[in-house]
């Protein structure tokens, strides 16, 4: 079925199965791998994307039901940077992203980093990167409902994600970094 | 000095979500691929009937066991020597074993064409509890007749399910100790199978040119050179024309050390179509059949004085391997490095025999960080030294430092033969009971008994043996483990470094130029990591088992020594001075005493492309490679403690404080160290307390899901509290030593004697992993783990 | 990744457009809420529905109201609603308990209530919480809507009493003035299911009990009630050794099973210690409102 899905306020319109799951919408259809998929079963949150206002587990949510509905992915954190579609679709050069040098005006590139994203990568928040984009996903919609939160509430507000390789120590940290800040962008 | 925790730069990428996972990666007319896999653990293959599954319009290959038979790629090696099915061709002998193979032009598709396949079976009666699978009457579940001729007669006798019997150290010497000892304590123990299950489940994409030739795979791989021997073997294409890539990894944690039937079958599969086949696992997939770790059935004795002094240790183990032998380690190391049992003490004998069998379970056993089986030695010797503690009535971390090894007796070869290169364990220690204030701890739990609340502190002192190996001991399929680095230097001083080495998450793009960028006084900016990708990386055998520093960190080291070396005669054309008469200072060479004469590499890489003459031994640039054949293991090791607080009633534990003190000699990137640590020490909650893949007595596994495997979450984990002493490596070119293991080796053993601590007024003196409320309560009983 | 396999898919935006589909579809369809149950087991194929009913859009079905003595709410409430109303805390502070501990924040951001109790999961929070308030599901099929207790609505593990063209569109639950409540959970981990849990309800006079209710999940209670405990508790003082007496009872009627989370004796030890942990919790709250009342001179 035809559906319309604004997605970082982009309208995409798609005509799919009606069982097509939101995260394969978003990365096969649209080209947008930076939300991943890691256990098929709610359990992890690497799928996490908004769907309007709220973040859910985009494996668990069918794409039809995204239907005339906003989503925000990890792509659509930093301002300035273009809709990625372009960038993530086919490498047939698997290794180029070695070593590919971002740096541009910012420490970490020449987009408008979200001070979320700055403090996953000023506080070693992250390793392989997987879980990244959803624990960022989420972290921006706790900041926005509670610029001030306590380590209790960061790392209840990510208990539903896992991640592998931090032992979420430097990720709570990060999130209370990006706490301190108010003003989008700034250091 | 370009060490220290500066920012990573692998982050740029990853924090805009432009990571390249495998499953992100997309060839134009590409397919997708679906395993169909064995729903019985034991079965033979009456018929696979895929006529359905061929019909569907969007199918564009079905593949099965004599399919792949005819392209002789039914069976695969392991990466220890044994064979393993990758379409079963007559027997099926794990649940989730691999049975056939469909491509379709979408997922969705190839998914629905499997439940059109129709497999007829008849039963076997599984294998499913190692320690009867060498009881008379057992079923075999390698019987060999259902072998054939395909594949090749397997190395051993397949009549048993006994693969080997391997012991180390003196058994009289540790029996007579044992005969002469005032106390001896003993215990059966397990440690539990558990999965690694990095959060990025494995896959492929594999690409065949019919035209070139060319075989491309990417795949989940921490090893992408030896599994290129492995596809070049299976396929009959030769190494030059197969590229492997591993792309960015979403952890690994030795999950992604094997070539899996999945990868082959994907490579076969587009060798048939001519066109790109991509297969990624499902979360069911990865923790049902990838490689699982641990499974150690231990029975441990250790033997003291009256006065604590440890006299000897010694160990039986039954290792369950499950059906194939896979375990990716050293080739002459069947049960790893678990022989390193006497951990960190200074005893006189000791003595281990380990015997490895066949069930029908998935195979692996080598994995989840565990540094070869090094994991299951530390929690043996900890969990004994806490035992005999209680025993003697005295605390264990007076007996633990009165049974240290001292800084003098190093190197110091333990009486199974490591030769343990540095240490002060003391000071460890020490700072580990600081950190802890741990006097004060004894008497809060003390106070908390009188009122019926039960906290436990729990001490694991270990030293691991990373960094395989010394060619002459350890290789891989009969590869030598020494790795190889190739160190470009451009006109204008920008480097490139290619490593055989692959980040799943530790950092290796910064770490490795910052080793580089330390040797040759260049900005950690200005050097380039190239790794993953066989094309373009030197021979190596990859990351595992913490060897990335010891062994492809050394290489760099190397390198960029002699880049430097090259740099000096470079140096001394342009100053017109004698090489010996420089010296390097400040990340120049100078004449000696004259730091104003100084020269830096990015004007001696300009002047080495330059009409400069110059000296011999410059043939015009200053690269240079480096293979690097360790001399020894490195040896780090730490002080953990736990406290943790028990609800006896309900059995629930929380882990309320991690300290750890850990010494892994000279850190490039504290920051990254740290990182390392933080993940180790959430896996000793994971696995102390919920991780355990388990199975019913048909076979069935019951923990397929992140539903049924637990993994801690943030509410588990506590805030580490870190502390570090640095003894560096006496061999190892930059004195660093291996970080990625340490701490999942160390903390398990931490979080259970924490736990037995707290139970000690109940007489509890051990209770088996995983510590699940049900558990505690029935080691409060008296009852053993899992008891019904 | 799993994947489910083909289904048809309808979308209903008024509980009569629901009704109707329902009705033209008959059990070859089923209703899609938040989908945290339902698209799990269509990926692991256990389940075969062959259209869905997205009743998403009926977005009159989602709300928690207070009114006339009475809590409401819209069974297409998203968990995080029920804990984000304040008046739930208030009246009603078991479902606050029970919300922090059902999966975690995000799956509580989508999730419904109405589709958990749906569901009928043997292991489900909010059942035992209803049953222990004594409540009541609103279920509406095509010209008839009817009133079901609580403790009526489950019929057997994974079985409800909404019939086919049936729809649960509310659950109503009775404001006690003055009454206590709890929930708590034994589990392996945060989010994960329960090893066994309770919720108690209570309303005390003269320090006595004048109502209790018991739900117990997980622990093989029938209707995930502790009947017989409750029963026992009418009249009682609240000392020690009653509430001990309770959780005997309470565990001699739990039924559990054992599995992956631990034996039949551990966990009928649990519904033991949990009714006893729970009834406390609920009597402490009981007399911090009454405390609350005395003091502001009017409920709440």
């Amino acid at each position: 079925m035809k559906i319309t899905v604004t997605v970082n306020a982009v309208d995409h319109t798609r005509d799919v199965e009606p069982r097509l799951l939101l995260i394969h919408f978003l990365r096969d259809e649209l080209g947008l791998t930076g939300s991943h998929w890691g256990c098929d079963t709610s359990n992890c949150g690497a799928c996490v994307v908004w769907l309007d206002e709220t973040p859910v587990k985009s494996c668990t949510v069918l794409a039809v039901m995204a239907d005339g509905h906003r989503v925000t992915t990890v792509e659509g954190l930093a301002s300035g940077s273009q809709d990625s579609a372009s960038q993530h679709g086919a490498s047939q050069d698997g290794a180029s992203q070695h070593g590919a040098s971002q740096h541009g005006a910012s420490p970490y590139g020449a987009d408008v980093l979200d001070p979320v994203q700055e403090a996953f990568a000023e506080c070693h928040g992250l390793q392989c990167g997987f879980c990244t984009p959803g624990m960022m996903m989420t972290a921006r919609w706790l900041l926005d409902n509670n610029p001030a939160p306590t380590e209790a509430e960061v790392r209840e507000a990510i208990s539903g994600q896992v991640c592998r390789c931090t032992g979420y120590e430097n990720i709570v940290k990060s999130i209370l970094r990006a706490s301190s800040r108010t003003i989008p962008g700034g250091s | 000095m370009a060490y220290g925790s500066h920012p990573r730069k692998e982050d740029a990428r990853f924090i805009r979500g432009q990571g390249t996972y495998i499953d992100d990666i997309t060839l134009p007319g590409m397919l997708h691929g679906a395993v169909l896999r064995s729903p019985l653990a034991h079965a033979r293959i009456e018929s696979v009937d895929t006529l359905a599954a061929s019909a569907h319009p969007k199918v564009a290959a079905v593949f099965t066991g004599a399919d792949l038979r005819q392209r002789g790629m039914a069976w695969m090696p392991t990466l220890f020597g044994d064979t393993q099915a990758v379409l079963a061709t007559d027997k099926v002998v794990f649940q989730g074993q691999e049975v056939a193979f469909v491509v379709a032009t979408d997922r969705y598709a190839a998914r629905d064409a499997l439940e059109l396949i129709d497999v007829e079976y008849e039963p076997l009666p599984p294998v499913m509890d190692a320690r009867k699978a060498l009881d008379a009457g057992t079923s075999v579940v390698r019987d060999g007749v259902s072998w054939g001729d395909d594949p090749p007669e397997p190395p051993r006798n397949l009549r048993t399910n006994r693969i080997f019997d391997w012991s180390a150290g003196d058994a009289a010497a540790t029996d007579a100790a044992f005969a002469a000892a005032d106390v001896v304590v003993s215990c059966d123990m397990s440690y539990p199978r558990s999965h690694p299950a990095p959060l990025e489940t494995c896959g492929a994409l594999a690409s065949f040119d019919p035209t070139t030739g060319r075989l491309t795979v990417w795949a989940t791989s921490q090893a992408p050179h030896a599994h290129r021997v492995i596809y070049a073997g299976l396929t009959g294409i030769p190494e030059h024309k197969i590229r492997v890539v591993s792309p960015d990894l979403g952890g690994g944690f030795g999950a992604k050390v094997p070539v899996y039937p999945g990868y082959v079958c994907a490579i076969a599969a587009s060798m048939a179509t001519g066109r790109p086949v991509k297969w990624v696992e499902d979360r069911s997939e990865s923790l049902m059949s990838t490689t699982f770790a641990r499974d150690y059935h231990m029975h441990g004795e250790i033997a003291a004085t009256s006065s604590g002094r440890i006299l000897a240790l010694r160990a039986r183990v039954l290792a369950d391997h499950g059906a194939f032998n896979a375990a990716a380690q050293p080739s002459k190391y069947p049960a790893g490095f678990f022989s390193i049992f006497t951990g960190s003490y200074d005893i006189a004998a000791a003595y281990c025999e380990v015997t490895g069998v066949h069930t029908n379970k998935a195979p692996g056993g080598v994995a989840y960080s565990c540094s070869f089986r090094i994991t299951e030695a530390v929690y043996l010797v900890e969990r004994l030294t806490d035992m005999l503690a209680r025993r003697l009535s005295m605390d264990p971390a007076s007996l633990r430092m009165q049974n240290l090894l001292r800084p003098s007796q190093f190197p110091h070869v333990s009486p199974t033969g490591w030769e343990y290169d540095s240490g002060d364990y003391p000071r460890a220690l020490s700072m580990a009971l600081s950190l802890a204030g741990y006097a004060d701890l004894r008497r809060e739990q003390a106070e908390r008994r009188t009122r019926g609340e039960y906290m436990g502190i729990g001490i694991s002192f270990f030293t691991e043996a990373v960094g395989a190996g010394p060619r002459a001991h350890m290789d891989i399929m009969g590869l030598g483990m020494a790795d190889g680095a190739d160190l470009r230097i451009h006109p204008s001083g920008k480097a490139v470094l290619s490593i055989s080495v692959q980040t799943q998450g530790q950092g290796h793009e910064t770490t490795f130029a910052q080793i580089v960028a330390s040797e040759l006084g260049l900005s950690v900016d200005d050097v380039e990591v190239v790794h993953g990708d066989t094309d373009r990386t030197p021979f190596g055998l990859g990351t595992y088992g913490s060897r990335s520093t010891p062994v492809s960190g050394a290489a760099a080291a190397v390198a960029a020594r002699r880049v430097r070396e090259r740099a000096r005669l470079v140096a001394a054309a342009l100053l017109e001075v004698s090489s010996d008469d420089l010296e390097w200072a400040d990340g120049k060479w100078q004449v000696r005493g004259d730091p104003d004469s100084g020269v830096g590499i990015a004007s001696l890489a300009r002047a080495a492309h330059s009409s400069l003459e110059l000296p011999p031994g410059v043939d015009g640039h200053l690269d240079a490679s480096a293979v690097y054949n360790p001399p020894n293991l490195t040896f780090p090791f730490g002080a953990y403690i736990c406290v943790s607080d028990v609800d006896v009633l309900t059995g629930e534990v929380r882990v309320r404080r991690l300290i750890a003190v850990d010494d892994c000699g000279v850190r490039i990137n504290p920051m990254i160290v740290e990182g390392q640590i933080h993940r180790g020490l959430a896996d000793g909650i994971g696995i102390a307390l919920m991780q355990a893949i388990t199975f019913d007595s048909s076979g069935n596994c019951l923990s397929g899901s992140f539903m049924d495997y637990l993994l801690p979450t943030a509410l588990e984990c506590p805030s580490p509290e870190l502390g570090a002493t640095v003894t560096p490596s006496p061999h190892h070119p930059i004195g660093a030593k291996g970080i990625g293991e340490s701490a999942t080796v160390g903390s398990p053993a931490a979080v259970v004697n924490s736990v037995v601590d707290a139970l000690a007024p109940f007489g509890v003196t051990h209770a088996d992993m995983p510590l699940t409320p049900a558990n505690v309560w029935l080691a409060i009983q008296g009852r053993p783990a899992g008891d019904t | 990744m799993q994947v489910p396999a083909q289904v048809e898919y309808e979308r209903a935006r008024s509980v009569e457009q629901a009704l109707d589909l329902l009705a033209r579809y008959g059990p070859a369809a089923r209703i899609l809420a938040g989908g945290h149950s339902l698209i799990p087991m269509m990926k692991l194929r256990l389940v075969h529905p062959e259209v869905l009913i997205d009743i998403n859009p009926i977005t009159s079905l989602r709300y928690v109201e207070l009114a006339g003595g009475t809590l409401r709410i819209g069974a297409l409430a998203r968990h995080a609603d029920l804990l984000a109303a304040r008046e739930t805390g208030r009246h009603f502070t078991i479902l606050h308990d029970a919300e922090r501990v059902i999966a975690d924040p995000v799956v509580r951001n989508w999730g419904t209530v109405g589709g958990s109790l749906c569901q009928a999961d043997p292991s489900e929070d909010l059942s035992a919480a209803f049953a222990a308030l004594k409540g009541s599901m609103i279920i509406q099929g095509r010209g008839e809507t009817r009133e079901v207790s609580a403790r009526e609505f489950h019929t057997g593990p994974y079985e409800t009493v909404v019939g086919p063209g049936e729809m649960l569109t509310e659950i109503r639950l009775p404001v006690q003035p003055g009454s206590g409540s709890a929930y708590l959970k034994v589990s392996r981990r945060a989010g994960d299911w329960p090893v066994g849990a309770a919720g108690a309800a209570v309303l005390l006079d003269n320090g006595r009990f004048a109502d209790a209710g018991i739900g117990l999940t997980a622990l093989g209670a029938t209707h995930f009630v502790a009947a017989e405990a409750e029963e026992f508790l009418l009249g009682k003082s609240t000392d020690d050794d009653i509430l001990a007496r309770a959780g005997e009872i309470a565990a001699e009627h739990a039924h559990p099973v054992s599995d992956q989370r631990g034996p039949v004796d551990y966990k009928r030890h649990l519904a033991r210690e949990l009714t006893i942990r729970v009834l406390r919790a609920a009597i402490a709250r009981a007399r911090q409102t009454r405390a609350h009342e005395r003091t502001q001179g009017a409920p709440p």
